[in-house]
């Protein structure tokens, strides 16, 4: 039996994990097998993670938490939880690779996923012109015209790196303002190669097999217009990752892990959430790190009391 | 053992010619999900390698082959069968999952 198992390896998971290793309480860390890191694995450059005033690559910085998170003693396995009973005293994680650990504490970290459209042919077309991943997939659209949708801060750094590829972006967003901060709008409305559509939204995908473009709608005035596009990035938000523990902890109503206050408390007692899975406003790495470091401490302080 | 890479030089040799069905594993240093999947990849022609072989393109420096099997998004994983693409798996899916989309090759 464990004291703790950490299900996440974004900033909010591996700041548990560093946290309750420190407080010996041998945590396991269960990283997933493709998306260990979490989010930031997939950004290029961070410039706002306080302690690194010249920036770091995504990657970088999560190979930097993930080493600090090991040298206390977290065991990160590279694994994916399929299914846990988190409702007993004893917790229940079982994970595809054929394990099943049992634990007096889970802490959730499972961060959120991306959104899609909603659009008829959208896994379809999904690695064939249609992607999630800028910093991915940008490479194979050098010289090509593409666009981003999206408003918010990762549509802005989407739109920005591709233009090192692309010849063309239209950035299509269905209001008349950016959400993003000031700084990465100013960047992205500064680049000659990026032109913005404001008040769109994507109707319609086309092509067979590929991705030959797409049919826009006016969100004012409902007109619609079809542009030709070899590739088209979709930057319009995450949604919570859920679906292991929607059935047991309660949620919010916007399907939210729901904490207690400030706290990592979630309604069952020995389980506690951090991160983006409990944060429908800030949804910073910063943020997620200091919301991993809130659930160590509700987690320890929880073990000494059953103690 | 790690995948064998293999280059526009060596790809009809090595893939389309192949008497056994061949995956290529499309990928690049600077893909995160790629470095995710090749340890799985590994393992899987560990298990599996009389059956399917698993070889890499760096689409870095073969970004020809890349375009000519309309590469846009990695990971991508192509099943080969005679010099034909059979199977196309794209992103990075986790080893059960994998197992399950090459099981028609490798049971």
């Amino acid at each position: 039996m464990r004291e703790v198992i950490i299900i996440g390896s974004g900033p909010a998971g591996y700041t548990a994990g560093i946290y309750t290793a420190r407080a010996g309480l041998n945590p396991l860390l269960i990283a997933s097998s493709v998306e260990a890191g979490g989010e930031l694995m997939k950004t290029t450059e961070v410039e706002n993670y306080p302690g690194f005033p010249t920036g770091l690559q995504g990657p970088e910085l999560m190979d930097a938490f993930r080493a600090q998170a090991e040298r206390f003693g977290t065991e990160v396995l590279l694994d994916d939880v399929i299914e846990v009973d988190l409702t007993g005293a004893i917790k229940i994680v079982k994970t595809g690779g054929g394990q099943t650990f049992e634990a007096k504490t889970v802490i959730l970290a499972t961060g959120a996923a991306y959104r899609e459209l909603g659009l008829p042919r959208e896994k379809e077309l999904s690695g064939h012109g249609v992607s999630w991943c800028a910093t991915c997939d940008g490479f194979f659209f050098r010289e090509k015209t593409i666009a981003v949708i999206g408003g918010g801060d990762s549509a802005m750094e989407e739109a920005t790196f591709l233009t090192r590829f692309a010849s063309k972006v239209y950035l299509i967003h269905r209001r008349d303002t950016f959400k993003a901060s000031k700084i990465m709008q100013e960047r992205a409305l500064a680049n000659p190669k990026i032109e913005v559509v404001w008040n769109t939204e994507v109707a319609e995908l086309l092509g067979e097999g590929k991705l030959s473009g797409i049919v826009t709608r006016n969100t004012v005035d409902g007109s619609t217009k079809q542009l030709d596009l070899d590739g088209l990035f979709i930057a319009v938000g995450n949604d919570p990752r859920v679906w292991l523990v929607e059935n047991q902890v309660e949620l919010t109503a916007e399907k939210f892990i729901k904490v207690e206050g400030r706290s990592s408390k979630t309604s069952l007692p020995g389980v506690f959430a951090c991160g983006d899975v409990i944060d429908p406003t800030y949804r910073q790495a910063i943020t997620a790190a200091g919301s991993g470091c809130v659930a160590a401490l509700d987690a320890e302080h929880y073990l000494a009391d059953v103690k | 053992m790690s995948a064998k890479s293999v280059t526009t030089a060596t790809f009809q040799a090595d893939v389309l010619s192949s008497g056994k069905p061949v995956l290529v594993d499309f990928w690049a240093e600077w893909c995160g999900p790629c470095r995710m999947v090749s340890p799985i990849l590994d393992e899987i022609s560990a298990e599996h390698g009389e059956k399917l072989t698993i070889v890499k393109v760096n689409v870095d420096e073969e970004p020809a082959l890349a375009q000519q099997y309309g590469i846009t998004s990695i990971p991508a994983l192509q099943v080969f069968q005679g010099g034909e693409v059979v199977k196309s798996i794209v992103g990075a899916k986790p080893k059960p999952q994998l197992l399950a989309d090459l099981s028609e090759f490798i049971n």
